[in-house]
C-alpha cells in the first residue's frame, strides 16, 4: 500500500481542516443559540406575543435605553482618548513598543480582575475617597461605585483596546508620503491632521466605534460588579430572567440584543472603507 | 525673491546627511540655476533622493547649506517652502476627488473658491486631462495619475518644481512619452526643475544639466552631451550609457593627447590631466562609435587601430553588435548601423577595428 500523500487530493483538504470546529460550533453553539432564540416564539405557545408586548414593557424599556445610553457614553469616552494613543502607536515609533504593552496587559487580564480592581478603586474606602480625603479636597467619602459613573469609567477602559488598535491599524495604513506631499503642497501640521490623517483613517474609526459599541450593549460582568443592582443593562436583565427560569422573556430579551447588534454591524458594514478595515489580509 | 526669471535658484553649499553611521550625502555642492532642469542621476543608495528630500524640507541635512534664490531654508518647514513636488508613489489623495487635489495647494494659501475651481482648470489642461476633475485618483491609470501629480505640483505657481523618479512605476511607452511632455511642460512653464531618476536614458533625454552621483557625492555635473563624450571617471563613463574600458600603460604625452600603449598597438586618448609615462591607466570608448577598419569612415579621423577575435555577433535590426576580444583578452562591443552593403562578420573572424582620438578618454 502506496500512497504519495504529496499528492493528496486538493479539493477535500480545506474541509477537512475546518470540520473539527465546525462540528464542534453546531454542536455546542449554533444548536443552543437557535433552541434558545426558538423559545422565544414557542413558549409558552407559537405566537410573537412575546416581542408584541416589549413596546408596552416599562422595565425593557428603561433597562435598553439604560444601556444604549451607557454604550454611547463609552464609545465617546474610548473615542476620544483612543485617537491620541493611536496617534502616537504610529507616528512614535520608538515608543511603539512601551505604548502596546501597556494596551494590551489589561487587554489580556481578565475582565473580572479588572472589575474587582475597580471596585476595590471607586469604594467607599477605596483607594480614590482615601486619597482625596487624606489630602483634605474631600470631607466625605464621594459616592462613585454603584453609580452609572462607575460603569461608564471601568466599562471605557475596559474597552479602550477595542478602541486602539483599530485607529492605530488605518492610521498605519496611510501612506506617509501623502502627509509630506500634504505638508510639500502648504499644510502645517494641523492642517494635515484635520484635511489627510483624520479623514483616511475613519474607516478604523468607525470599526473602533462599531466593536466597542456592540461590545458595551452585550456587557454583563462589569456593570453587574461596579454598577450596582440598581444601574441594571439588557444582559443583566437577561441573567436575571434565566435565574428567574424565565427562559421565553429572557430568549426574547437576547434575540432582542442579538438583532441590535447584527444591525449595527450591518449599517457599519455598507459605510464606504469600513468593510475594509475589518478584512484580514489573507495572501 | 532675487531670483531672475520664473525660475528658483537653488544652491547646495557642502551638504550632509547621516543616518545612523553612514553617510546618505556627503559633501554635496550644486548651483542650479534658475528655470534650469537639472537631473540627479545615480543608482539607488548614491544619496539622490536623500538630498531632494532635504530640498524638499522632509529630511534635515546633519550639515551644509541649502539657499533657495539666495536665502537659506534649513531652518524653514516644507510647507513654508512653496516649491512644487512629485513623488514616486504620485502621493495623491485617495480621499479627494482629482478637482480637490489639484485645488489642495490653492486652498492652504487661501485661493477664494472660485479663482481654485479656475486654476484647477488650467491645470487639468496642461497636463491633457480636462474634464477629470471629478473622478477620484482610483479611476485613473498610472499614467493620468501621473498628470494630476504634477497639475497638482504646479498649480499654485512654484519657482521650483522637484521630482523624485515619476515615471519609475510607468511602462516605457508611455514613460518615453512623459518625458517628452516634461520638457514641454519645463519649457512652458519656465521654472527650475530638479528631477530624480536611475534612469540615465531619461536624465539625458530630458535635462539641461545631470548631476551624476555615487556613495553621496556627485562624480561628475555637465551638459548630457558632455558626460557621454567626455565622462572624467570610470563610474560615469559606466553608467551612463555603455563603455569598453582598455587597461593601458602611458608611453608618452602630445600636448592634451595621452598616447598610450593597450594589448601591443599605440592608442591615443585625451586626458584631463597629464599622467606620467609608465602609469597603468584605464582608456574608455564607446560601442558605437567602433568600426571596422575596412568599412570605416575617413582613416583621418579614426586613428586608433587595434587588432580583435569577433566572439559573438548580433542581428539586432537597426544595428549589429559584436562582441570582440582583443589580444589577451580584453573583451570589447562594437555596434554597427546595420546595412545590406555592409558585410557581416562571423564568429572567429579577425579583424583591425577603427575610432577616433576624440572618441577615447582616459578616465
Amino acid at each position: 500500500m502506496t500512497r504519495d500523500w504529496s499528492r493528496a487530493p486538493p479539493a477535500m483538504m480545506p474541509l477537512l481542516l475546518v470540520a473539527p470546529l465546525v462540528v464542534f460550533m453546531l454542536a455546542f453553539y449554533a444548536l443552543p443559540v437557535v433552541a434558545m432564540l426558538m423559545r422565544s416564539v414557542s413558549d409558552p405557545v407559537w405566537s410573537v406575543a412575546n416581542y408584541a408586548a416589549l413596546p408596552e414593557d416599562v422595565v425593557f424599556l428603561k433597562t435598553f435605553s439604560n444601556t444604549f445610553y451607557t454604550s454611547l457614553i463609552v464609545t465617546v469616552a474610548t473615542l476620544l482618548m483612543a485617537y491620541p494613543v493611536a496617534l502616537a502607536l504610529v507616528r512614535a515609533p520608538r515608543w511603539a513598543p512601551l505604548i502596546l504593552v501597556l494596551i494590551l496587559l489589561p487587554f489580556w487580564t481578565s475582565v473580572l480582575v479588572r472589575s474587582y480592581a475597580w471596585m476595590v478603586l471607586m469604594g467607599r474606602h477605596g483607594l480614590i475617597n482615601e486619597a482625596l480625603t487624606a489630602a483634605g479636597l474631600l470631607e466625605r467619602p464621594l459616592r462613585i461605585l454603584n453609580t452609572p459613573l462607575a460603569t461608564q469609567i471601568a466599562m471605557t477602559h475596559i474597552l479602550l483596546p477595542y478602541m486602539i488598535l483599530p485607529i492605530a491599524n488605518a492610521l498605519r495604513q496611510i501612506d506617509p508620503s501623502l502627509l509630506r506631499a500634504s505638508s510639500g503642497l502648504g499644510a502645517p501640521p494641523w492642517r494635515t491632521f484635520m484635511q489627510v490623517t483624520l479623514p483616511l483613517s475613519m474607516p478604523g474609526v468607525a470599526a473602533g466605534v462599531l466593536l466597542v459599541f456592540v461590545l458595551a450593549l452585550g456587557f454583563y460582568i462589569t456593570p453587574a460588579m461596579v454598577g450596582g443592582p440598581r444601574e441594571i443593562t439588557l444582559s443583566m436583565l437577561i441573567a436575571q430572567q434565566v435565574d428567574h427560569l424565565n427562559w421565553a422573556y429572557a430568549a426574547t430579551l437576547s434575540a432582542v440584543l442579538l438583532a441590535t447588534s447584527l444591525a449595527l454591524i450591518g449599517i457599519c458594514y455598507r459605510l464606504p472603507g469600513v468593510g475594509n478595515a475589518f478584512r484580514m489580509n489573507v495572501r | 525673491m532675487n531670483g531672475s526669471g520664473r525660475g528658483a535658484s537653488v544652491l547646495l553649499t557642502d551638504l550632509e546627511k547621516r543616518f545612523d553611521r553612514t553617510n546618505a550625502v556627503d559633501g554635496v555642492s550644486l548651483d542650479i540655476h534658475s528655470g534650469e532642469f537639472l537631473t540627479l542621476l545615480g543608482p539607488s543608495g548614491s544619496g539622490k533622493t536623500t538630498t531632494l528630500m532635504m530640498i524638499a524640507g522632509f529630511e534635515t541635512p546633519t550639515a551644509g547649506d541649502i539657499a533657495i534664490d539666495g536665502t537659506s531654508v534649513v531652518a524653514m518647514p516644507p510647507y513654508r517652502r512653496n516649491i512644487g513636488m512629485v513623488f514616486q508613489s504620485y502621493a495623491l489623495f485617495p480621499h479627494l476627488t482629482v478637482a480637490d487635489n489639484i485645488g489642495f495647494p490653492l486652498k492652504q494659501r487661501g485661493v477664494p473658491k472660485a479663482e481654485r475651481a479656475k486654476l484647477v482648470a488650467e491645470a487639468l489642461e496642461l497636463v491633457h486631462l480636462p474634464g477629470y476633475g471629478s473622478r477620484y485618483p482610483r479611476q485613473l491609470s498610472g499614467g493620468q495619475q501621473q498628470r494630476v501629480a504634477v497639475a497638482r505640483a504646479v498649480v499654485f505657481k512654484p519657482r521650483l518644481l522637484l521630482m523624485d523618479e515619476p515615471l519609475g512605476a510607468l511602462d516605457k511607452q508611455l514613460r518615453e512619452n512623459l518625458q517628452l511632455e516634461m520638457r514641454r511642460l519645463h519649457a512652458d512653464l519656465g521654472i527650475t526643475f530638479i528631477y530624480v531618476t536611475h534612469d540615465q536614458e531619461e536624465a539625458l533625454t530630458m535635462s539641461d544639466r545631470i548631476a551624476v552621483m555615487n556613495d553621496g557625492k556627485v562624480a561628475q555635473i555637465g551638459r548630457p552631451e558632455d558626460l557621454y563624450d567626455r565622462p572624467t571617471s570610470r563610474f560615469v563613463a559606466g553608467f551612463i550609457g555603455e563603455s569598453n574600458f582598455l587597461p593601458a600603460i602611458v608611453r608618452g604625452l602630445e600636448d592634451d593627447v595621452v598616447v598610450a600603449e593597450c594589448e601591443g598597438a599605440i592608442i591615443r586618448a585625451l586626458s584631463p590631466g597629464k599622467p606620467a609615462p609608465g602609469e597603468k591607466v584605464m582608456l574608455t570608448t564607446r560601442p558605437e562609435r567602433l568600426r571596422f577598419a575596412d568599412t570605416a569612415l575617413n582613416p583621418n579621423i579614426a586613428q586608433n587601430r587595434l587588432s580583435v577575435t569577433v566572439t559573438e555577433a548580433v542581428f539586432a535590426g537597426e544595428r549589429c553588435r559584436y562582441m570582440l576580444q582583443a589580444g589577451d583578452g580584453t573583451a570589447m562591443v562594437l555596434k554597427e548601423p546595420s546595412s545590406a552593403a555592409i558585410r557581416r562578420r562571423s564568429v572567429g573572424e579577425r579583424a583591425e577595428i577603427a575610432w577616433s582620438v576624440a572618441d577615447t578618454i582616459l578616465v
